[in-house]
């Protein structure tokens, strides 16, 4: 499929849907497991009794090269937001954020401390928030679920253009 | 102490220099291995500096940071209820062995102390925490060691634990249940007998680990005789926990100094190894899950009735003093010094954790080891980052 095709929004209808149905169900996740939530995701994603692999989702692949999300999950401090930004740099486009739990969300029970970066969404784009302290592993079973969802209604051809670049 | 030190350091590295002769002879040039902070082997976002000759680390240093949030200083500006909060979440595996400290430390200085039956509660859900974080060690350790079975296993039986914890405190393993001079709430009806269940499953996983693992000649082979801590070194870097009482160190503060818990009452043993390797570190803990099992079968069968809160007023305001009180959590001696001046809020809180002594053995531990030991010994050595970094 030549990828002139997708650029430019001329990808008949049917395979549009075909393809974003596959990318919605072969998600590979790249897990920044940060502090307590990351136990949480850790439950979600490697218990038998949530068990993530139901939903299409991919967990542990070894390196962001090779993932299409990233769930950053827990507290962010100003001296990992580098880190964090210099690997979800290295995966490859199109790729998505979950911001779990209130600490990557808005810096949560730390919001006057001096050493967290309060939320996430100030140095990558968050694609979906889970909220809690710690989220349910439910709720970020729900919030993948929303994320599918998302990338089912995506325009590829927008996706695939990236940002339009504004010159003044 | 130190002269001793040094010279079992050196026979140690002789002994691992004569072991890779090879190295010498082909004359192999150093190089510099970052790993982390974003590792999986490095149970968050501790960051490891390692320079290696070939296979062999030469010096080895932890850099800590990546996870501090500043308890301290924002315990300072949080009410004595608020606070319990927030020390929640520093030994995240374990939540609510890092409250009592601070609230028997502020009961102390307010003189305030709990009924009986919330003594036995705490005691009770006290050990809950303890297993619920063990039991993720054990299949942790089996995952750095390459088999992947034994975590899911653990995160499967966490959960029926993480259970029980839910259903009487309402959260899964931040809690927020202790208050001074008591509890939150009473135990829901039917919650000893379930938790009795419980247990069975806990031991049962016991079971299920040591006939997985402890026999098996990788796990032997990887573990024994790796990373061993002689008990003077633990003691000069401040070991505490299993780590202390897997190099033969016989303390633990549940036996040494049980403020305001009900230890002395029940029937329980300390488990220590004389060998102070991996294998020891593993074995002390696994029977850790076991006696923590079997003290809360003990405490549910003995929790008495009455009250669960003293008389506290409802505004909290802790006359001016000092207290220091530590108690033997699932990762070894968790300490809050608090400093009141007679206001809502504490003046200064120093924070003991024990997971920040652990791992400065780090660099002297990991001198002389070869890369994959890097990682079991870590393993073994357990420390939670927001424990380390607070
Ligand atoms: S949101 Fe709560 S549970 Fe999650 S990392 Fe922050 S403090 Fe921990």
């Amino acid at each position: 499929m030549g990828l002139g095709l997708v650029e430019s929004g001329k990808m008949p209808k049917p395979l549009t849907k075909l393809l974003s149905l596959s990318r919605k169900y072969s998600i590979w996740v790249y897990q920044w497991g940060l502090a307590c939530c990351a136990i949480e995701m850790g439950a979600a994603f490697a218990s038998p009794r949530y068990d993530v692999m139901r939903l299409g989702v991919i967990p542990l692949p070894a390196s962001p090269r090779q993932a299409d999300l990233v769930v950053i999950s827990g507290t962010v401090t100003d001296k990992m937001a580098p880190a964090i930004l210099r690997l979800y740099e290295q995966m490859p486009d199109p790729k998505y954020v979950i911001s779990m739990g209130s600490c990557a969300n808005c810096g949560g029970p730390y919001w006057d401390s001096y050493s967290v970066t309060k939320g996430i969404d100030q140095i990558l784009p968050v694609d979906v928030y889970v909220p809690g302290c710690p989220p349910r592993p439910e709720a970020l079973l729900e919030g993948v679920v929303l994320l599918q969802e998302r990338i089912q209604s995506e325009d590829m051809a927008e996706r695939w253009r990236g940002a339009p670049i504004i010159v003044e | 102490m130190t002269a001793i030190t040094d010279r079992q350091k050196l026979q140690y590295i002789a002994a691992q220099a004569a072991d890779a002769r090879v190295n010498v002879e082909l004359e192999t040039e150093g190089m510099t291995l970052n790993i982390g902070p974003q590792h999986p082997a490095t149970h968050g976002t501790l960051r490891i500096v390692a320079r290696l000759d070939g296979e062999q680390v030469i010096a080895a240093e932890p850099i800590p940071g990546y996870m501090h949030r500043g308890y301290e200083k924002l315990t300072e500006v949080r009410t004595y209820a608020q606070v319990t909060a927030l020390v929640n979440r520093i030994d995240w595996l374990g939540s609510f062995a890092n409250e009592v400290p601070f609230i028997l430390a502020a009961e102390q200085l307010m003189g305030v102390e709990a009924p009986p039956r919330a003594q036995w509660i705490r005691t009770l859900l006290f050990e809950m925490a303890r297993i619920s974080n063990l039991i993720l060690f054990l299949g942790d350790m089996a995952v750095q060691l390459g088999a992947v079975t034994p975590a899911f296993f653990a995160f499967r039986d966490r959960e029926y634990v993480l259970d029980q914890i839910e259903r009487v405190t309402g959260g899964r393993f931040h809690p927020n249940f202790d208050r001074i001079g008591g509890l939150k709430d009473d135990l829901p009806q039917g919650w000893l007998a379930d938790t009795k269940a419980t247990m069975d499953k806990v031991r049962s996983f016991c079971d299920e680990i040591e006939e997985l693992l402890m026999g098996a000649e990788i796990f032997q082979a990887r573990t024994r005789g790796v990373g061993v801590i002689p008990p003077d070194v633990a003691q000069q870097y401040g070991l505490s926990g299993a780590n202390a009482r897997a190099s033969g160190i016989d303390w633990d503060l549940r036996r040494d100094q049980p403020n305001g818990m009900v230890y002395p009452e029940l029937d329980w043993k300390v488990w220590t190894h004389p060998d102070g390797d991996s294998f020891a570190r593993f074995w002390v803990r696994l029977q850790e899950t076991r006696e923590a099992a079997s003290i809360v079968e003990q405490c549910c069968d003995g929790v008495p009735g009455g009250p669960i809160m003293a008389k506290v007023p409802r505004i909290i305001k802790v006359p001016a003093g000092e207290a220091y009180v530590s108690t033997e959590n699932p990762l070894g001696e968790m300490g809050y010094y608090v400093v009141s001046k007679g206001d809502l809020t504490p003046f200064r809180v120093k924070i003991r954790s024990a997971s920040f002594n652990n791992v400065s053995i780090a660099p002297w531990i990991l001198r002389g080891v070869y890369v994959p030991d890097i990682i079991t010994i870590l393993a073994s050595l357990y420390f939670i980052l927001g424990d380390i970094d607070r």
